[in-house]
């Protein structure tokens, strides 16, 4: 099961090189559709009781170098796995629906991308999670280099390009040498495992989990990106295809924040203790400068772009409030802002073709005659603004609320993050969607195509809303095991009354996370974009 | 009077014998019947045969002639890997000018002779075979760096070639010379038995007979600061020759690397550790960043083979039996890579009038898929992306300098991973994101051969199936034992586990 999962979108890209051109892109399409069922049926059996793997696979791939074939399904990967298969579909039908230059190529690539991403998030063994990670960079480095857009102010496309796949592997290469080191370092002289698992029983020392935990994190900031870490992000994102972006952006800059939790936590649990607060100090300044500049750029790309730095911003110093409740939220933020972003970037599209520009200062009036557009756009824009009743607040809700427990000055800091989502995500909508019609612009309403497209997805976002549970459920057990391997929250004991006091009126203890449940206010919003309508 | 002559280990010798049966054979055939073909056939044969007889000797290791030689699964490894570069240049040098110009059968003989003295440069393991063979190797390939010789480029690069070649060798010789004064031996055995008791660094004499040894192998290896020459030889010589020295001079020049330092000084590895680690560091700075800005795809590739050689010599660094697995493989899985590469290149000298020059694959993503995969896959397995047999040689080298406490040499082929990526990714996007079709500015006119530099295009080279397919065969390997490294790893394992 777990192998057709991670094969079945390769295969289907093998396959399309020898169809016609006119049908790559359905048979993509197809091939990612089958890729979501198959996830669906992962998720239907399962079990949210089970601790450790379920559906795995484990074989010896290269005994010679101690490296396996090691795949698994836990609570931490569960949705992000459905969250590609679905983004994925999305980004591919999408990108179907337009003619593409060269379409071999291109759904090639993006198949090979899906089925180098779910490698990423399904992999147990060390070396495969490397080679996955990397070999991501690898249909992406085509797809923005080939069908991107040059620019003529900028560098061009291949040239964008390249300085992203240059920053990524910066991490990446130094994560292979750490990734290297840890197996040597705990063989000690035995036999090499890169086995997840094993190598979480026994950490490595202190002083190499120092260096190591840096390579490891240098790769997972950069590809976020965090800030400071950025540079590759302005450039790529203008030059990147949209539908392309928009499973980008959706997915991967989700493994980098996954790897935290899946490699970093667990192997190297006192240099996480220790570096605890200089990664917070990043993350709260990715939220700070991804949300001042989401308000103050121009390019909605950019807009898009650097709101994903503040959100991931935000997933981070969830991960790294090293408390159950932070990583639950972090896990469910990150499929939130993953269901987001996706359609963001598909409107983006959208908006682009109709406006013939990416320049918010040219956009405007969109919604006269796109009503249903309109409404999808509002929906996605107040989940990106984490409104009471989305999912998105009850992710943020999970992240401050660990973060507040663990460290409360962070807290605060981050807090700020939630009022500027607001502008930003605001200010978006109001100028491409309200305003003054531009005589450039074309309002006309969305083809059932784009809506197959956007529909689906939105309405994921008004599921997932009513019912969160359905992620917390899953995740929580995968990461209570996770954080306890770095102290968990009850190896601390909390240095205050009132910190004590603060946390159980918010009906929470230490040994079990937040469990408020958030009764939705049923569907305020949507019944407010009717309204409108 | 009773006379026994010595025993002669005919088996383990065949390999020799019937590549040095092969020089002469085709050598002749020119004589008595020139026909294009011919002499390419009889190669092919000589080749096969000797890769033949080399196999039937694996996992036999034999000493020969009292102690010069050592027939091993290292030595034989290595052979191989120098055989199935040569195939692969024998197949290029179909319809090569210089092949032609040369004499078909004096270019494939002197070829051979190449061959000969790479597989018993891998098998020395005396003073003295070891210069014989060394020389055995560089003296065919100064003179086929040249036989292009309409092209002022190939006689520059055969004359380059010479003197920095001769300089290397008389480095070495006086190495060689210092180390028998010091030690009392030629042998490896002897020489380090001879060190046994003075130590490396109690006795002046020893210490520079290594130190002028190992820069005399830094020449053949291209390691820098003694790399100079490689991207002028690589540049003028002709393409399918320069291919093949890429794969295999290294190789060959690898394998008494190994045995030289692995055998005869392993008393004494933590004094020579150090400096062979810094040397290799350099190699990596300098080749990298030498290939950053190239437009000519050959002395690109010259550039990137400076800094493989230093990842390469990583291998050797850690002086221990993982290392020279991590050694051996990462040279079989760079036959692969490389001439994958060499082979589009090739092709697209003939095709364009651009020779090597990056514009010669613009756009070649839509023109020739057949070439630009294997081009594409060749530079991204060079990168070391996943996937290619490039990922699992860096990780090999990588787990093998971990393990020896050389963790900060892993960092520096991170490092030089990824300014590498700048000028292999360049190539890529010139094929896949760079539209073709340009013309020359300095297109040859339609009298061909009117400019002594310009050779006849042939518009059809890149169908050609003995251009093609040697760049997907290649391409193919480098994909195959990224995805199934298993067999690799076994034969590299195999050449790690011979050196006593």
């Amino acid at each position: 099961m777990i192998n057709s999962l991670l094969w079945t979108p390769l295969v289907f890209g093998l396959i399309g090189l020898f169809l016609p051109k006119r049908f790559a892109g359905w048979w993509a399409t197809a091939g990612a559709a089958v890729t979501l069922g198959i996830a669906i049926s992962l998720l239907a059996g399962f079990d949210p009781g089970a601790t450790g793997l379920q559906d795995s696979v484990d074989v010896n791939w290269i005994p010679g170098l101690g490296v396996d074939y090691s795949l698994g399904i836990d609570g931490l990967n569960v949705f992000l796995v459905l969250l590609t298969a679905l983004v994925w579909l999305g980004g591919t039908a999408f990108a179907a629906f337009r003619e593409q230059e060269r379409p071999h190529l291109f759904f090639l690539m993006m198949l090979v991308g899906e089925t180098a991403t779910l490698g990423a998030f399904i992999a147990q063994d060390l070396l495969l999670f490397v080679l996955f990670f990397d070999l991501m960079l690898v249909p992406f480095y085509f797809l923005f280099g080939a069908w991107g857009t040059d620019r003529v102010d900028g560098p061009t496309a291949s040239a964008a390009t390249l300085k992203m796949i240059v920053y990524t592997l910066i991490g990446s290469l130094l994560m292979l040498v750490g990734a290297i080191a840890t197996a040597i370092i705990a063989a000690d002289g035995g036999q090499i495992t890169f086995s997840i698992a094993e190598l979480a029983k026994h950490p490595v020392g202190d002083g190499s989990q120092q260096w190591i935990f840096w390579f490891f994190a240098a790769a997972f900031l950069v590809k976020m990106p965090a800030f400071l870490l950025h540079g590759w992000m302005p450039d790529a994102y203008r030059a990147a295809p949209l539908p392309v972006l928009a499973v980008f952006s959706g997915v991967l800059a989700k493994v980098g924040a996954y790897g935290f939790l899946r490699v970093v936590l667990p192997l190297f649990p006192d240099a996480t203790v220790q570096f605890q607060e200089v990664v917070l100090v990043i993350a709260l300044a990715s939220i700070l400068y991804g949300s001042v500049m989401a308000f103050t750029q121009t390019n909605i790309r950019l807009i898009g772009g650097y709101s994903s730095v503040a959100q991931l911003g935000f997933i981070t110093a969830g991960i790294f409030a090293l408390r159950a409740d932070g990583g639950d939220g972090a896990i469910l933020q990150m499929v939130n802002h993953g269901l987001v972003v996706a359609p963001l970037f598909i409107i983006v599209a959208i908006l682009v073709e109709r406006s013939g520009s990416e320049d918010l200062r040219e956009m405007g009036g969109m919604a006269m005659r796109a009503p249903v557009l309109a409404a999808l756009f509002l929906i996605v824009t107040l989940a990106t603004l984490a409104m009471p009743g989305s999912a998105n607040f009850i992710g943020e809700f999970y992240i401050l609320n660990g973060l507040f427990q663990a460290k409360i000055v962070f807290a605060f800091v981050a807090i700020s993050g939630v009022a500027m989502s607001a502008y930003y995500a605001l200010r978006l909508y109001q100028r491409t969607m309200h305003n003054r019609k531009r005589d450039s612009l074309v309002s006309r309403e969305i083809g059932w195509r784009d809506g197959a497209v956007l529909v689906p997805l939105v309405l994921c976002i008004i599921g997932l809303a009513l019912y969160p549970q359905l992620i917390l459920e899953r995740t929580d057990r995968s990461v209570s095991e996770t954080v306890a391997a770095v102290g968990g929250p009850s190896a601390e004991p909390p240095k205050s009354h009132g910190r004590v006091i603060a946390a159980s009126s918010l009906g929470c203890t230490h040994r079990a996370p937040c469990r408020v449940t958030w009764e939705a206010p049923p569907k305020s919003h949507q019944s407010k974009v009717a309204a409108r309508q | 009077m009773s006379f026994s002559a010595p025993a002669i280990d005919y088996a383990a010798l065949s390999p020799v014998i019937a590549l040095t049966v092969g020089v002469c054979v085709v050598l002749l055939s020119a004589v008595f019947k020139p026909v294009r073909r011919t002499a390419p056939f009889l190669s092919f044969l000589t080749l096969g045969a000797t890769a033949g007889l080399l196999i039937w000797n694996w996992n036999d290791p034999t000493t020969l002639v009292s102690g010069a030689l050592r027939l091993d699964d290292l030595a034989i490894s290595i052979s191989l890997i120098a055989i199935a570069a040569a195939a692969f240049a024998v197949l290029l040098s179909i319809r090569e000018p210089a092949a032609e110009q040369a004499g078909s059968g004096e270019y494939h003989a002197l070829l051979l002779g190449s061959v000969l003295g790479m597989v018993l440069l891998a098998q020395a393991q005396n003073l003295v075979s070891f210069f014989v063979a060394i020389e055995t190797l560089s003296i065919p390939l100064y003179i086929l760096c040249a036989t292009d010789m309409l092209r002022e480029r190939s006689l520059e690069s055969g004359l380059k070639y010479l003197i920095v070649g001769s300089l290397g060798s008389a480095t070495l010789l006086y190495g060689m010379a210092f180390l028998y004064g010091g030690s009392g031996s030629t042998d490896f055995l002897g020489i380090s038995a001879g060190i046994g008791h003075t130590g490396l660094l109690g006795d002046p004499l020893i210490l520079v007979g290594i130190g002028l040894v190992a820069v005399g192998l830094a020449f053949k290896t291209s390691i820098a600061p003694f790399h100079q020459w490689t991207p002028d030889v690589y540049e003028g010589a002709p393409t399918p020759i320069t291919a093949f020295m890429a794969v295999a001079t290294k190789a060959a020049a690898f394998a008494v690397f190994v045995r030289f330092f692995d055998v005869a000084l392993i008393g004494e590895a933590g004094d020579w550790q150090p400096a062979l680690a810094v040397l290799a560091a350099i190699s990596i700075v300098i080749g990298n960043v030498g290939a950053l800005g190239q437009n000519s795809l050959k002395r690109l590739l010259g550039y990137s083979g400076v800094a493989q050689a230093g990842y390469i010599l990583g291998g050797l660094v850690v002086a221990s039996e993982a290392g020279v697995n991590a050694l051996v493989f990462y040279l079989a899985g760079y036959l692969f890579m490389n001439l994958a590469a060499f082979s589009v290149i090739v092709a697209r000298e003939r095709e364009t009038a651009f020779g090597d020059d990056i514009r010669a694959v613009h756009g070649l993503g839509a023109e020739r898929p057949l070439l630009a995969w294997p081009l594409t896959i060749s530079m991204l397995a060079l990168a070391g992306l996943p996937a290619t047999v490039g990922f699992i040689g860096k990780l090999y080298l990588i787990e093998a300098l971990v393990e020896g406490d050389y963790t900060w040499l892993a960092v520096f082929i991170a490092v030089g991973t990824m300014i590498s990526l700048a000028y292999y990714l360049r190539v890529v996007a010139a094929m896949w994101m760079r539209p073709g079709g340009e013309t020359a500015p300095d297109a040859a006119p339609a009298i061909a051969g009117a400019s002594p530099e310009a050779d006849p295009i042939d518009p059809e080279a890149g169908r050609r199936p003995y251009l093609v397919a040697p760049a997907l065969l290649a391409a193919a390997g480098a994909v195959f034992f990224g995805i199934v490294p298993q067999p690799l790893v076994d034969f590299a394992q195999h050449a790690g586990s011979a050196l006593i």
